[in-house]
């Protein structure tokens, strides 16, 4: 009984990969053969797809473009984030568990709700179909979230290092950033993760906010599988490519995954 | 940039200023610290931390009050074009909370939420328990698991449609080749089960990487006394593992209600709401109204109770949970 406890979580995987497997065997075939013919694995392998997300601007664009706002959104949510979780975590202030609770509502706010009044907001000030105005936009789920996490994490350093380095003379800034940030680093990725993930990951609201010039992967996606018909080999070679950088960062954080999802709070 | 020391109020001074003599200490690790008075809850009384909060209120508030204003304002206001707006008081309101299509998509919204909670809550923690605590095979599976979770929602929604498609997807072409009549274009129920199903394969693993999480902070002395006092595996369970996995479970499930109350784009890409309206959540039936029909009135209106409703059962459920937990 207890040497079978491993098949639990091996279905489990098995099960997560059997989508990933079919969206890969379709982006090695050609559209015919999708059409045509049911196979487990691609009788004529080709890169034909591949080769054409990589050469065609409109395609590899559009992979830039959404790597530049998740980008921005993730150095600019981790930045605005870290003194105010150290706010919260150290200090009381007048109002500050109304704001916290404030911002945690941010988090709760459907982006369905938003989408109109962005569109309007982000034409109004001219930055409509920009990287910066995605990246902006993204920051009303990710401040929120970022601050949790990080106040999270900064609340298990203890107070005797702040209170050490104040006696020692450290002025705020100079401990903040040279001591302080390397002591919770891990946190910081981990946030930094978190931010990356969400916004690489919304659809609704990059989409809103962008027509040409800024256009995200995800809408180019969504624009072709509409237009163009069944091109499904291109569709799933360009699925498969977002599952690139979201796997990378999952490389870089993998010892910090169980902490990090547990946001500090363990 | 402000430069260093501009902030020097900050520094909770003076008491330990006096205790080392008015002199900066020697080396930055002292062996003894002084002793202090803190607070009830350790944190220091200090107004100008508002300064160092100020940059995120600014960045949520430009985000979240312009936008919610200007829903406000719709939602109280009839037009016809050119921007002229008459005001109509609370009608668009009673029209939304009258309506039975709203009522509807709410059923389906909460139905929907029902059962991918009961379904990845259980099914998360009895995956957490099963898996290795350390070691390579941990790492293995952690890694694996939390792919779903950074595929961009489309993607997952164009995934589950080639993966389900009758004629050429593979779990379509299976379950109609063992004789099932499966087509989940036309099929409601079809179309529930595969829309359940691709909620489970998206988000149990961050059920489960949470309770891992709560699990892997267990120190390994609890389970030997556990297996001195000769206890059972359910009450292992139920008086160690499940009480220290509780606090992230309570993210766990806020996070997934709260999320699956907002999907939109994974059951677009895979139904688009069909077939007729029976996918349609609360999501996909407000961007219908407001961004399709440019409803603006009863789309704003809408858009207002549905966030409230997010909130209201957000606010119950964490407040019993924690009042629970208190006692």
């Amino acid at each position: 009984m207890r040497r079978l406890t491993w098949l639990v979580p091996a279905l489990y995987v098995l099960f997560l990969l059997v989508p990933i497997y079919w969206l890969l065997n379709m982006s090695f075939k050609s559209t015919n053969e999708i059409l045509g013919s049911f196979t487990l694995f691609p009788r004529e392998f080709t890169l034909a797809n591949y080769r054409k997300i990589l050469t065609d601007p409109t395609w590899y664009g559009g992979y830039l473009n959404s790597l530049g706002y998740v980008l921005m959104n993730t150095v600019l949510s981790v930045a605005t984030a870290l003194p105010a979780a150290y706010a919260f975590s150290r200090y009381r202030f007048l109002g500050d568990k109304h704001l916290f609770f404030w911002l945690l509502t941010n988090r709760m706010a459907p982006p369905a709700v938003f989408a109109l009044p962005f569109f309007q907001l982000y034409s109004a000030i001219g930055l409509f179909d920009t990287k910066v105005a995605v990246a902006l936009a993204h920051t009303l789920f990710n401040v929120p979230l970022a601050v949790w996490i990080l106040e999270g994490f900064m609340s298990s350093v203890p107070k005797e290092l702040d209170e050490t380095a104040f006696v020692d003379g450290y002025p705020f800034w100079r401990f903040f950033g040279r001591i302080f940030v390397p002591t919770i680093a891990s946190g910081i990725g981990v946030a930094a993760f978190f931010c990356f993930m969400f916004s690489w990951v919304e659809l609704l609201l990059a989409k809103t906010l962008t027509s040409v010039n800024a256009k995200p992967i995800v809408a180019t996606m969504t624009r072709t599988a509409s237009t163009s018909g069944y091109e499904l080999g291109l569709l799933a070679a360009a699925g498969a490519l977002t599952i690139v950088p979201g796997a990378l960062v999952i490389y870089f954080v993998r010892n910090y995954i169980a902490k990090g999802f547990a946001l500090g709070r363990v | 940039m402000r430069e260093p020391g501009a902030l020097p109020e900050l520094q909770p001074g003076p008491p330990e200023a006096g205790q080392a003599g008015g002199r900066p200490a020697p080396s930055a690790i002292r062996s003894e610290a002084p002793p202090r008075r803190a607070p009830a809850d350790g944190r220091t009384p200090n107004a100008r931390a508002w300064w160092l909060v100020a940059p995120v209120v600014a960045l949520v508030a430009f985000n979240a009050i312009v936008p919610l204003m200007t829903v406000v304002n719709y939602s109280v206001q009839e037009t016809f074009g050119d921007n002229v707006f008459f005001f109509e008081g609370m009608k668009w309101f009673r029209e939304v909370l009258g309506s039975s299509r709203f009522h509807q998509a709410l059923q389906r919204q909460l139905l929907f939420t029902g059962i991918i909670l009961l379904i990845e809550v259980p099914l998360g923690v009895a995956i957490a328990l099963a898996m290795p605590r350390r070691g390579f095979w941990a790492s293995v599976c952690l890694v694996l698991m939390a792919m779903p979770l950074l595929i961009p929602w489309n993607v997952v929604g164009a995934m589950w449609n080639l993966l389900a498609l009758p004629d050429i997807g593979l779990l379509g072409r299976t379950l109609n080749g063992m004789g099932f009549d499966y087509n989940y274009t036309r099929q409601p129920l079809a179309a529930w089960a595969t829309m359940v199903g691709m909620d489970v394969w998206h988000w149990t693993s961050l059920v489960v990487l949470l309770a891992y999480a709560g699990l892997s902070a267990i120190p390994e002395a609890y389970y030997q006394a556990a297996r001195i006092d000769g206890a059972s595996s359910w009450a292992v369970f139920r008086h160690i593992q499940l009480p220290k996995m509780k606090r992230v479970l309570l993210i766990a499930v806020l996070l997934r209600f709260m999320d699956s109350f907002m999907i939109y784009t994974e059951p677009v890409v895979l139904t688009g709401g069909g077939p007729g309206n029976a996918t349609t959540l609360l999501s996909i039936d407000l961007v219908k109204i407001a961004l399709g029909q440019f409803d603006l009135g009863p789309g704003a209106a809408m858009s207002l109770v549905y966030f409230l409703i997010i909130l209201l059962l957000s606010w119950i459920y964490y407040t019993v949970m924690t009042r629970d937990g208190g006692q």
